[in-house]
């Protein structure tokens, strides 16, 4: 295995836990929001000097440079390869921009030390390929959010039932699959579905979805925000779902989130609440991601990688637009018209392009992976494919629905100034460049998602010549655009 | 390199490098464009494009050439090695449906962003108006000479949006949004149908390029390779996608709503270009629709309707611009349906005609009242008022009623598909309420969602 030249990983995962250790302490906000930025940032920078690392080496897959875990766990424990290379210092990223644009008016509702151990946690778990490692990370990831609505005072069983169950399933399915001899060859129904059914729970498909926006309602909202925009359910379904389930088991998951796409989509345009109409077009997105994960055709699995990127980027956009809203505005009823285009047009457009680029509107980083997944898609299932245009349609309704009702519609009248700040603008600036670079330059991120595509589907010992010959090229569709 | 590739590049590029400007310019908060700064990259925006649609058109003229297609490369080529290769090409078309197109999109943009820069002098939103107005042209251009049905695509969206967005232009009001969302939702919806039929084509086919499955030769001539049985299929998802754009039968509703937006974008946008544009996609389409007898009558059919409707529900229209649309959609009908009976030159000779006449009316409107009003105050006096034969006087009242509510085309969208949408999912959202509610057990006590609306400068 290729060796990375510095110990970037180990940095990017023990930076945040420092500073989550550092700032447990500190007990002036501000001083925390400082510190944190420091954190999050040092760890963008070792996460992004991992990317820049790998991409030079042109290698399949790497660890760090002196295997300090190595030695502690007896083997390789933080091991990029082509699919985790680019979610880390995306990951770090959203965790950096979310801490960056915490307004003073939730310095006290936000927990900066939890924050910081998220990272660390979400950092490990995309750095790691062991599956008992996956699985005890992404229970671990569920701790902040649980502590976070305990420290509210909020409900928590909901999500304290769906996490158990998610871990209780996931801890079952994979012991039997051990049992059965390891991963990478298809497993019998038993342990398969306690598998599919975690993946269900975590990804939120129907009807295993009721935590989320329950969640996004109840935590504070940059913590739902960590929580959820790296879309770390997409990558337990790639490194224990995709490795160990036959077709069938993938197209039924691919089936129910092509209906949780549609029906999510749906709801989102009903809501009356902005947190709940993001949490359930959230899980509209992140369900069209898992239909192209879970179709396993070159093309799809290709364009739901993009989406992943894109999605990711862009959900964490929307998501900044609406919290900043919420902290000139209070919680935001989008039965009303707030008007806010006047005070602070820079977040109406960051809210609109956002929205516009995770509904994958042309020119935007999304579009293209949009356009696999549906060509992908209509290829395994030549008719329910269309349902997924549907979805991205009502989705782009949704989007410019609340555009209209946060930002026009009438002529807010505000006393004390509502403009975007110094901070807010940056992560403004930042996400429109790499959305708009992104959507006018997509050949070398689509060809870096192509790579893991086909790395993914030779760990699923997958024929490509059969997959091409039985499926895509058998319809002569292989989106030869 | 050739002339004609020099042009096309020209014509494909000045209104995008208009959009960046203007786009980056809007970000900038401490030096933003002054009102002559924006006229003037306007102005010189489309007058290049425009002598650049010119030049194609000499060099085709001298030439004979009937098909100039450009190609820009892949803008997306992933190749896997296993014969599964995934292309999106950038591929333009200038022939003798696209050229007039150009010609006509950049004289009439030019016409109406001359005027708009006086009109809107002053408007707070004049920058805004002008980033849409480009969007808008660039969408059109793109749209016009897209020579795969994907380049396509990426126009009509350009189109799409910036139309929704400048009918909700004054949005300091709650009607300009909501028209503004009435008319991006019926767009949704036809570029999904356009979607679908992209998809379909490469389903079938393996390409949406043009040349491809429409055949090399220039339009109106071209012969589809599509199996018979799938013309029905994606010919009815283009009109789908056509008549959501034009406003046909069923989705007219929304052409009225639409003149909320200022008079320059209604005149350029349901006068003249946009409201033409699915007139546009089955005309290049056309080598398709000659394959199948049932579509071309269900185009006619739905024209002819259109039309129809349109001349029913103008007649009653009590302001100048409701007027003109229905007008306008009464040409649109006509035009559909010279499409659907093989008249694809007097389609297009049509839709010239009736861009140039339309615009002319909408942007004079507005002033022709206001000389109106000036002459009867030097007459001291109101004009006596012609005698108006538009409506029948003996009509019954439902008649004009059914009129008056534009044949309740909207209340009826609103009965069978809104209404059943919302209430259907107004009862998921119970059920998942209480499900949620058992969850969370007894103790969960009030709300979780604080219903407080106060602005923050109310908290202080």
């Amino acid at each position: 295995m290729s060796e990375l030249h510095l110990p970037w990983l180990e940095l990017a995962v023990l930076i945040p836990l420092l500073g989550s250790a550092v700032l447990s302490r500190m007990r002036d906000s501000q001083r925390a929001r400082n510190a944190a930025l420091l954190f999050s940032g040092l760890a963008l920078v070792c996460a992004a000097g991992e990317f820049v690392d790998f991409t030079v080496m042109h290698a399949t897959q790497a660890d760090d440079h002196f295997h300090l875990l190595t030695f502690l766990f007896g083997r390789p424990f933080l091991v990029i390869d082509q699919l985790s290379a680019p979610l880390l210092p995306l990951t770090a990223m959203i965790f950096f921009m979310v801490v960056a644009t915490t307004s003073s008016t939730k310095l006290r509702r936000f927990s900066f030390p939890l924050a910081l151990l998220e990272e660390a946690i979400t950092l490990a778990m995309l750095s790691c390929k062991e599956p008992w490692g996956v699985i005890v990370l992404l229970g671990l990831a569920a701790v902040p959010p649980y502590l976070d609505l305990r420290a509210r005072g909020k409900p928590t069983r909901v999500f304290a039932i769906h996490m158990a169950a998610f871990m209780l399933f996931m801890v079952l399915g994979w012991s039997f699959v051990e049992s059965e001899g390891g991963q990478h060859h298809a497993h019998s129904l038993i342990a398969v579905i306690p598998l599919l059914i975690a993946v269900c729970i975590r990804s939120g498909i129907v009807p295993f979805h009721a935590w989320l926006p329950d969640l996004c309602e109840n935590a504070s909202f940059g913590t739902a925000l960590l929580f959820l925009t790296p879309l770390t359910d997409g990558y337990a379904a790639v490194r224990l779902l995709m490795a160990t389930s036959p077709s069938w088991v993938l197209k039924s998951i691919g089936t129910l989130s092509l209906i949780t796409a549609v029906y999510t989509a749906g709801m989102a345009l009903i809501q009356k609440d902005a947190r709940r109409f993001f949490a359930y077009l959230f899980i509209s997105h992140s369900s069209l991601v898992l239909v192209g994960l879970e179709v396993v055709t070159p093309t799809a699995l290709t364009g739901a990688l993009s989406v992943w990127l894109s999605s990711a980027l862009a959900m964490t956009g929307f998501g900044l637009a609406i919290r900043a809203v919420e902290a000139r505005r209070g919680r935001v009823d989008l039965s009303r018209y707030l008007g806010l285009y006047s005070y602070t047009p820079a977040l109406a457009g960051l809210f609109m392009v956002t929205g516009l680029a995770s509904v994958g509107f042309p020119g935007t980083i999304g579009f293209i992976g949009s356009e696999m997944i549906v060509d992908g898609v209509v290829v395994t299932y030549p008719y329910i494919g269309a349902v997924v245009t549907i979805a991205a349609a009502l989705n782009g309704i949704a989007v410019v629905k609340a555009y209209f009702s946060i930002f026009t519609g009438c002529v807010h009248k505000a006393s004390v100034p509502l403009e975007i700040r110094g901070r807010e603008r940056f992560a403004v600036l930042t996400l429109a460049s790499i959305i708009f670079v992104g959507g006018l330059f997509p050949q070398a991120n689509v060809l870096s998602r192509h790579h893991a595509s086909e790395e993914l589907l030779k760990e699923r010992n997958v024929d490509l010549h059969e997959t091409i010959g039985g499926g895509e090229a058998a319809h002569g569709a292989e989106a030869t655009h | 390199m050739n002339p004609s590739h020099l042009f096309g590049l020209i014509i494909i590029a000045a209104p995008l490098v208009m959009l960046a400007i203007l786009g980056i310019s809007a970000v900038s908060r401490k030096r933003p464009l002054t009102e002559t700064a924006i006229g003037r990259i306007v102005q010189i925006g489309i007058i290049t494009g425009f002598l650049a649609s010119l030049g194609m058109l000499a060099y085709m003229l001298v030439t004979g050439t009937r098909h100039v297609p450009l190609y820009l490369g892949d803008w997306v080529h992933v190749h896997s090695g296993f014969g599964s290769d995934y292309h999106f090409s950038i591929k333009f078309l200038f022939d003798r449906l696209s050229i007039p197109f150009v010609i006509l999109t950049f004289v009439i943009c030019g016409t109406v962003g001359a005027f708009a820069n006086r009109y809107m002098h002053r408007e707070p939103g004049f920058g805004r108006f002008f980033f849409l107005y480009a969007m808008f042209v660039a969408g059109m251009i793109i749209t016009a000479t897209s020579g795969t049905i994907e380049t396509l695509f990426t126009g009509w969206e350009l189109v799409g949006l910036s139309s929704a967005l400048l009918v909700a232009f004054f949005h300091e009001r709650v009607m300009p949004c909501r028209n503004g969302l009435r008319v991006w939702t019926v767009y949704r919806f036809a570029d999904a149908a356009l979607l679908l039929a992209s998809v379909v084509l490469h389903h079938l086919h393996g390409h949406g390029d043009f040349d491809q499955f429409l055949s090399e030769l220039p339009w109106p001539a071209g012969v589809t390779a599509l199996p018979p049985n799938w013309i029905l299929l994606v010919g009815g998802l283009l009109l789908i996608a056509a008549a959501g754009k034009s406003a046909l039968l069923p989705f007219s509703g929304w052409l009225p709503r639409a003149m909320e937006g200022p008079t320059p974008s209604s005149a350029v946008f349901y006068g003249a270009l946009s409201v033409h544009l699915g007139a546009f996609l089955l005309l290049r389409m056309s080598p398709l629709l000659d394959q199948s007898p049932l579509l071309c009558v269900l185009i006619v059919l739905l024209g002819l309707l259109t039309a129809a409707f349109g001349a029913f529900a103008g007649r009653v229209q009590t302001d100048v611009k409701s007027a003109l649309s229905f007008a306008a959609l009464t040409q649109v009908g006509l035009i559909v349906a010279e499409i659907g009976v093989g008249l694809r030159y007097i389609a297009l000779i049509h839709i010239i005609g009736h861009a140039c006449l339309r615009t002319l009316q909408f942007i004079r409107a507005p002033s022709m009242l206001y000389d109106l009003r000036n002459i009867e105050n030097a007459l001291g006096q109101r004009l006596a008022a012609e005698h108006s034969e538009a409506a029948p006087t003996k009509a019954p009242a439902w008649v004009y009623r059914l009129a008056l509510e534009r044949g309740y085309m909207d209340a009826l969208l609103d009965a069978w598909i809104a209404g059943p949408f919302v209430r259907f999912f107004s009862a998921c959202q119970a059920l998942e309420t209480r499900w949620t509610k058992w969850l969370a057990g007894p103790d969960a006590g009030a709300p979780s969602c604080p219903t407080s609306n106060a602005p923050l400068e109310d908290l202080l």
